[in-house]
């Protein structure tokens, strides 16, 4: 290292502010996965018929699978036996309200920054708290049952609405889609479940909130929207975890349906532990989330901000079935220390004058390695297709790495295809410029990384973009090397 | 206001300022001229706290303090502003909210109120003015696909809207025309008063024409060799290095 450098190692050290667990009393299956755990998992939840079986189907498709290996990602084998598939903190009784929330878990989602009280929360944004596997707490839903919006945990939406939840689960992700799909629908806990009826614009944001407190506890969640003919909805993602030194597995699935005229807009902030310095513990985020335009002039835009996880894999798609259908992608995905991401989307055109557009910023700093893998696939009768790429990588130091992996399948002429991509480097010049005019390094350094996300954060909702850019900050700081 | 005393400096081993004495005095402007490689951008990084140095003797004081243990930010916020031969490009980050945020950093660090967004831009638009600059070029990135003589342009205005103690320009003149170096200049003597101080590096006797130093220097091979007053530079003009 010469000692042009060493003034960008000066970063403080920052741990990872979300990393404590508390003690809730918790209901758990034993560890390991038969058919046993499924039918026990199936039972505690009441579930009606054609939830067992869609549970047992996709368990023994999974049985025939062999975890995928594609992904430019290393880590030991999991041993899926080792994972406990179901906690649930213990409720002392039926909630009936959200003043009955556990004393101990309403402190966590404080110190979390969360506040489950309807009343005190002025943002006007819509909670469902998930902890472990079980939806703790969703706030506003009186409110949103007036304009005939469901907004409930997805064990609520089995029970109260299992025609909705029979006539979509799977259509979009089958169960068979992939190794952690299967696994995801054999073991599916809870999640979000939300259906915004025809004509209604969603008045507020909608945002489930998800937590894994449990030690050797996988999260399995299930999130399921559905928006009808000419609704509007705006969905809000987060997700925090404990530090612990094992890994643990973080295998959800996100199914989204739009149908004519809907629009759905899909942000995510990704937070969870990433691992120590040295690369140990942190959350193995395995998640298919994928979108149907299945109505004409349907709209998905999937927006995120990836900064946890040990190992991100993870591709949010659209399959853009109905005519002029627009599929959107926002990504900034950053991994630092020993953190690992390969993510990127999907982008399927099927319908006649569909479009889709990708951006794509991935920062790595420290020993991280960012791989952007991205399919656009135009079928034979998406005439008049367009699709737009840009896939940037920053670099931070000389220790990490960045992969850009585009796949293009066109099978119609008429299609235009556009990708650009670019590397660059946060190089000491563009630092000490910014030090000569008065900023410390840490802020010439989040602002240098903010201004290379910029084209994706100006699509966040508003006080998410402002979390998005203080969590970038923070997860780079102790990075600069 | 800044003095320097018998300054050794390496880079990469290599020896480049050999024992440098400078005074800069409250006000005064200084012009220092040299050949390639005699040590000049050396110098205006030294005093602005870029670390790839090894400064191995010496002393750089400013306004008494020691300069030298100083983080380059610090050394901004006490007032030192250096205008670069080469500004970097900063994608994606507004010139005005970049302008805006190093500002507020340095009138925090005096114990000032920081400056709203209206305040501000009545301040930006009013230095803009001075600077003859397009008002498009605040909301572009930093730098960012500016051509060489707006970036310098910018340069100036950024020290016009901080109005530093003690400016380096760093061959502010090299790749500008004859209009835009008298431009940049008028922005240049806008910020003279008796409380500001310069070192203004140079090739050029040209430059000198339109900032007229008090103060002129020869570097060379480290050392300064020779000063006096504005009239040196048209003897170097003349002459050339060799013969001085």
């Amino acid at each position: 290292m010469t000692s042009k450098n060493t003034n960008l190692k000066q970063f403080t050290d920052q741990e990872y502010k979300y990393g404590f667990s508390i003690d809730i009393d918790a209901d758990a299956a034993p560890k390991g996965l038969n058919e046993e755990i499924i039918r026990f998992i199936s039972h505690k939840k009441k579930e009606p018929e054609f939830l067992l079986n869609f549970r047992l189907k996709a368990f023994k498709h999974w049985q025939t699978m062999i975890e995928p290996t594609w992904a430019f990602v290393k880590y030991p084998k999991i041993d899926f036996q080792d994972i406990i598939y179901y906690s649930a903190p213990k409720p002392k009784k039926q909630l009936k309200s959200l003043d009955e929330v556990d004393p101990e878990l309403r402190a966590m989602f404080d110190k979390l920054g969360i506040n489950l009280d309807e009343q005190k929360r002025i943002s006007g944004v819509a909670v469902d708290a998930v902890v472990d596997s079980v939806s703790v707490a969703t706030t506003y839903k009186k409110k949103l049952a007036e304009v005939g919006v469901i907004f409930c945990s997805f064990s609520e939406a089995v029970q109260n609405h299992p025609e909705l939840v029979q006539k979509y689960l799977g259509t979009v992700v089958p169960y068979g889609d992939n190794f952690y799909s299967a696994l995801n629908s054999a073991v599916f806990s809870d999640g979000s479940f939300c259906f915004i009826p025809k004509g209604v614009r969603c008045p507020m944001e909608l945002s489930t909130y998800f937590r894994i407190n449990a030690a050797e506890t996988g999260q399995f969640e299930r999130t399921l929207i559905v928006a009808e003919e000419s609704s509007y909805v705006s969905y809000l993602e987060g997700c925090t975890a404990p530090q612990r030194d094992k890994n643990q597995l973080h295998a959800a699935v996100v199914e989204i349906v739009a149908l004519d005229n809907a629009h759905v807009k899909y942000s995510t902030v990704q937070n969870w532990y990433p691992g120590d310095k040295q690369g140990r513990g942190g959350i193995y985020n395995f998640v298919t989330k994928r979108g149907n335009c299945r109505g004409k002039n349907s709209k998905i835009s999937w927006t995120q901000v990836e900064t946890g996880s040990a190992i991100t894999w993870k591709y949010p798609s659209v399959f853009l079935t109905g005519d002029n259908s627009v599929g959107e992608f926002y990504s900034v995905a950053l991994t630092n220390n020993y953190q690992q991401a390969d993510t990127g989307t999907k982008m399927i055109h099927i319908g006649k004058n569909t479009k889709s557009t990708i951006i794509s910023k991935g920062i790595s700093a420290g020993r991280g390695q960012n791989t952007y893998r991205g399919l656009v696939k135009v079928l034979k009768n998406a005439s008049d297709s367009r699709n737009y790429s840009q896939c940037d990588s920053l670099l931070i130091g000389d220790k990490c790495g960045a992969h850009t992996v585009p796949y293009l399948e066109v099978k119609n002429k008429s299609a235009q295809i556009e990708h650009e991509a670019s590397t660059s480097k946060i190089s000491e010049d563009q630092i000490f410029y910014c030090r000569q005019r008065g900023l410390s390094q840490e802020d010439a350094v989040s602002m240098i990384v903010n201004g290379f996300c910029k084209d994706v954060f100006q699509n966040l909702p508003m006080e998410f973009a402002v979390e998005a850019q203080k969590l970038l900050g923070v997860s780079l700081e102790g990075s600069v090397g | 206001m800044l003095s320097i005393k018998n300054l050794y400096a390496k880079v990469d081993g290599k020896e480049i300022l050999k024992g440098l004495n400078l005074e800069v005095g409250p006000g005064e402007v200084h012009a220092i001229m040299g050949p390639n490689g005699s040590g000049k951008s050396t110098l205006a990084s030294i005093i602005a706290g870029r670390d790839n140095f090894e400064i191995t003797s010496g002393q750089v004081l400013f306004e008494g303090k020691d300069l030298l243990e100083m983080s380059p930010e610090v050394r901004a916020c006490e007032g030192i502003f250096l205008a670069f031969q080469y500004p970097v490009e900063i994608p994606g980050v507004a010139n005005i909210y970049f302008l805006k945020s190093a500002l507020n950093a340095v009138r925090k660090y005096q114990g000032l109120s920081e400056l709203d967004a209206i305040d501000f831009l009545t301040l930006a638009k009013e230095k803009m003015k001075l600077l003859d600059m397009d008002k498009k070029l605040i909301d572009r990135a930093v730098n960012q696909g500016f051509s060489g003589g707006e970036k310098k342009r910018n340069e100036i205005f950024q020290m016009a809207v901080l109005e530093p103690k003690l400016s380096i320009l760093d061959e502010i003149d090299s790749g500008l025309d004859i209009d835009a170096l008298r431009i940049v200049s008028q922005g240049v003597n806008s910020v003279r008063s008796a409380k500001r101080s310069m070192i203004v590096i140079t090739h050029y006797q040209r430059l000198l024409n339109y900032i007229v130093p008090d103060k002129v220097h020869v570097l060379s091979n480290g050392k300064i060799i020779r000063s006096g007053g504005k009239e040196l530079a048209f003897e170097l003009e003349q002459k050339g290095y060799a013969r001085v």
